[in-house]
């Protein structure tokens, strides 16, 4: 491990009064995967975004190749063969693939799109990538997307690969695939630098880790050396306790009764298909399944946002006893039947909170219509801002500021306080720990158990088994838009519900064909 | 044979006619494929007329025996300078100091038909002379016909063969330019910068250079448009507003020709053939004549209305246009 590829020495960056990046220090060699472990906000894009140009450090030295450099632009970085696999796709839509994969560069000679294509090609069936270079990017899913980010810049010839939370949209079978290809670039003398803060990847796929916390640089250990302990106590600073509690239901009563419900895309596919359940008061209904099986058509439905072909959504009151039937009905209608939702969307800024409002603002959007003043009441709002601040440990300078200045932990407690604080009945939150550390999950999870104890339906959308596994009292599992199952998650074991996950319905068909 | 003559001339009518609003409209093109909605440009199609007739005026005003082909090189050098400033005062505007795109361009509007007024009002007096402007040395150059092919080819020579240079020059923009968007690197990363700038900037590609560049580029060929109506369809004369709403027609093909400049070619015509359709349907009243002319903005509003709902991804304007490009924004 004597081929040094980067260094980076004493890596200092600030914005105005923050500190994002103090005093890093970091080796990569060629022909190894380093692990760069961090909670939310610790500064590992940051310092990412140094080393691929886009931020030029206060302090410190960035050596490649033994020499000190500047690297003062995304240009900059392709010259000393650094590419850069962002979290969101830097990839122009409307172009094909091979088209993203050129653009930008000064290649001498004719511009021959079919020679690229070749080109590409090339670079897949080296490191075993499955890809098109004639389609389109907004056909592609989000494993092709990235497919064509990495082999972006391989074929720019990068010899240092960072990628920033590669596997935070992938499926678990794409992960794994992502992985295979990226041991292999290893095996070929890349230098891959990896941001995740998923430990059970970083000690599958890495050869070192190296941990920051808070921007500070903590230190690296090899991944041989490491196990989830001490690799979460080098990133929070203290021991976090890994069992979530889980209080017993009282009395749980049908609050929500989901039968039969469909509905079909614009292009004719089922989103849902005769899908069945019970959300009951006093208990967490975790929604299991790969992403996109129509988890989120199921919650839209139920909130009043989504259309559907068949089915019914009855709502038992528990204030009249009345039932209503929730279906086609708009989020006012539903509102006005006395139907006490909270709805915790899995698209914080687009769906939940407006990014260019501050806080107060925010909590507005669910009380403007009260009072009966021309003036909106403006002190209840701020009170309830304030109070969420204080309750939830929101890190903001003060409640004025535009939500989307916030980091994502912050924006999901601010997104969730609202919703709590109308003491919903039924409460559905779509992957409120996405993206978040370990702390704030925390936070999130006991926030949820609260609402659990006293009484609330909650329905709780989720990724991580090991949380579905520990929070939930049952689990729903979808996939392709159907209930593929229902367990009791205290006696359920991971692989049953990975079973049901990956069943659909082209398996069946093939069983019974048998 | 008397009706198919009369259609051989309103094709000639509708190509001169359109003559300008392809200039417009292939300008507008290349500058919305940065991203840059400039609806400056019917101001700068003004001053690509006015700043033409400046320098066609100084020349055969200080000059005894004007030539003929200085006149065009002069008038259409001043021509190039004044719109493409017009454009660059954009550019700065919106790129560098990131203003509002729609704001700075309806300004520049304004500006643009304030400052071609004034000046073709004004430019005589300056020098002492009164009258009305009117460059006959370099209209009558700019009117030149292509010799031998024009009056050869019978009546395929007299409706295709018999315009000044410009309109060819119109067409072989508007080929060159589809072909450079289309085709070359350069033109991959234009469409990058208007599609996706963020995207672009992490490519490698200087924004705010594509920018600037393919603005006043798009300025300056728009700006010919004005050229054209002044020296070759008035033969060098200025008439205050004579040049009308024709920008705006211009914009309106840049969607109807959903943002090909090939398509742009043809749309022209159609337009410029709707904008005279009432001089050459015989036997109207004054009042049918004026729902006559209201066709090209009729057909503006339809057309609207249904590239609005077209549903295909390439038939859609690009992606970031006429929003400003900021780096630090994460």
């Amino acid at each position: 491990m004597s081929n040094v590829a980067i260094e980076l020495r004493g890596i200092t960056k600030r914005f105005g009064n923050v500190v994002a990046n103090k005093d890093v220090n970091l080796t990569v060699c060629s022909g190894e995967i380093l692990s760069l472990l961090g909670e939310n906000g610790s500064g590992k894009t940051t310092l990412m975004n140094m080393i691929s140009g886009i931020y030029h450090p206060d302090e410190g030295q960035i050596i490649i190749g033994g020499e000190a450099v500047s690297i003062n632009s995304p240009h900059d970085a392709f010259n000393y063969k650094i590419g850069m696999i962002h979290q969101h796709f830097k990839l122009v839509d409307l172009f094909t693939a091979a088209e993203n994969i050129i653009l930008g560069l000064d290649e001498k000679g004719k511009f021959d799109i079919k020679a690229v294509s070749g080109k590409v090609s090339e670079i897949s069936s080296k490191y075993g990538f499955e890809i098109d270079p004639a389609k389109k990017i907004y056909e592609m899913s989000v494993s092709e997307k990235q497919t064509v980010e990495i082999i972006k810049v391989l074929y720019r010839g990068a010899d240092i690969l960072i990628l920033d939370e590669p596997t935070a949209v992938l499926t678990p079978q794409e992960t794994r695939k992502l992985f295979d290809i990226l041991r292999r670039m290893r095996d070929d003398g890349k230098a891959i630098i990896i941001i995740t803060h998923k430990l059970h990847e970083v000690l599958d796929l890495s050869d070192k880790v190296a941990v920051l916390r808070h921007g500070e640089y903590v230190g690296t250990i090899a991944t041989k050396d490491a196990d989830e302990n001490i690799l979460t106590e080098m990133m929070v600073g203290k021991k976090v306790e890994l069992n979530i509690d889980r209080p017993e239901p009282v009395d749980p009563q049908d609050r929500l009764v989901v039968e039969h419900i469909d509905c079909m895309s614009r292009e004719g596919v089922k989103l849902l298909d005769d899908v069945s359940f019970v959300a009951r008061s006093g208990e967490i209904l975790g929604i299991a399944g790969i992403a996109g099986s129509g988890q989120r058509e199921l919650l839209e439905a139920i909130a009043g946002l989504q259309k559907l072909d068949g089915g019914s959504i009855i709502y038992h009151n528990p204030k009249n006893g009345k039932a209503e039937n929730l279906r086609d009905k708009t989020p006012m209608e539903i509102r006005e039947l006395g139907v006490r939702l909270s709805f915790v969307p899995e698209d914080r800024l687009g769906m939940g909170l407006v990014g260019n409002m501050s806080v107060v603002d925010n909590m507005m959007l669910r009380s403007y219509r009260r009072g009966h003043s021309v003036f909106v009441e403006r002190h209840g709002p701020e009170e309830l801002a304030h109070k969420i601040i204080k309750d939830l440990e929101v890190a903001t300078p003060d409640a004025d500021i535009p939500v989307r200045r916030l980091s994502g932990g912050n924006v999901q407690k601010i997104l969730l306080g609202r919703e709590i604080s109308s003491s919903p009945t039924l409460l559905m939150a779509a992957y409120p720990v996405r993206g978040l550390d370990i702390n704030s999950s925390y936070l999130i999870y006991d926030l949820l158990n609260d609402q659990k104890k006293k009484g609330v339906a909650v329905i709780f959308v989720g990724e991580d088994l090991d949380v579905l596994l520990d929070l939930c009292d049952r689990i729903l599992v979808i996939g392709s838009g159907r209930i593929t199952g229902v367990l009791d998650a205290r006696t359920a074991t991971k692989n049953e519900v990975g079973y049901l996950m990956t069943k659909t319905d082209r398996e069946e068909d093939a069983e019974n064909a048998e | 044979m008397d009706f198919f003559a009369k259609i051989m001339a309103f094709i000639a009518a509708a190509i001169v006619q359109g003559t300008p609003l392809l200039f417009g409209a292939t300008g507008e093109i290349i500058t919305e494929k940065s991203g840059n909605l400039n609806l400056g440009i019917p101001g700068i199609m003004y001053i690509g007329g006015i700043s033409g007739i400046i320098g066609g005026y100084l020349y055969e005003h200080f000059s005894a025996e004007p030539i003929p082909l200085l006149c065009v090189l002069i008038s259409l050098l001043t021509s190039l300078v004044g719109s493409t400033f017009i454009a660059f005062i954009y550019s700065f505007l919106t790129i560098t100091l990131k203003a509002n795109q729609n704001v700075v361009g309806l300004a520049l509007t304004t500006l643009g038909v304030g400052l071609g007024n004034f000046y073709g009002g004004s430019l005589l007096k300056f020098f002492g002379e009164s009258g009305s402007i009117s460059l006959l040395t370099t209209g009558n150059a700019y009117k030149t016909k292509i010799p031998f092919i024009s009056d050869h080819l019978g009546i395929v020579g007299e409706t295709f063969f018999s315009f000044g240079f410009l309109v060819y020059v119109a067409i072989i923009i508007a080929i060159l330019s589809q072909w450079f968007i289309n085709k070359t690197r350069v033109g991959l990363n234009l469409r990058a910068v208007g599609e996706n700038p963020a995207t672009a900037d992490a490519a490698g590609i200087n924004v705010a250079l594509y920018k600037y560049v393919a603005t006043c580029v798009g300025g300056a060929i728009a700006g010919l448009g004005g050229l054209y109506f002044v020296m070759d369809y008035t033969t060098g004369a200025w008439t205050n507003n004579g040049f009308g709403d024709r920008g705006w027609l211009a914009i309106a093909i840049v969607i109807f020709a959903l943002w090909k400049p090939r398509s742009a070619i043809f749309s022209s015509y159609i337009f410029g053939g709707l904008y005279i359709a009432s001089v050459f349907i015989s036997g109207l009243s004054g009042s049918t004549k004026e729902l006559i002319k209201m066709l090209p903005y009729l057909v503006t509003i339809i057309v609207l209305v249904f590239t609005s709902s077209r549903k295909k991804r390439e038939h859609q304007p690009p992606a970031a246009l006429g929003q400003s490009y900021f780096r630090e924004e994460r």
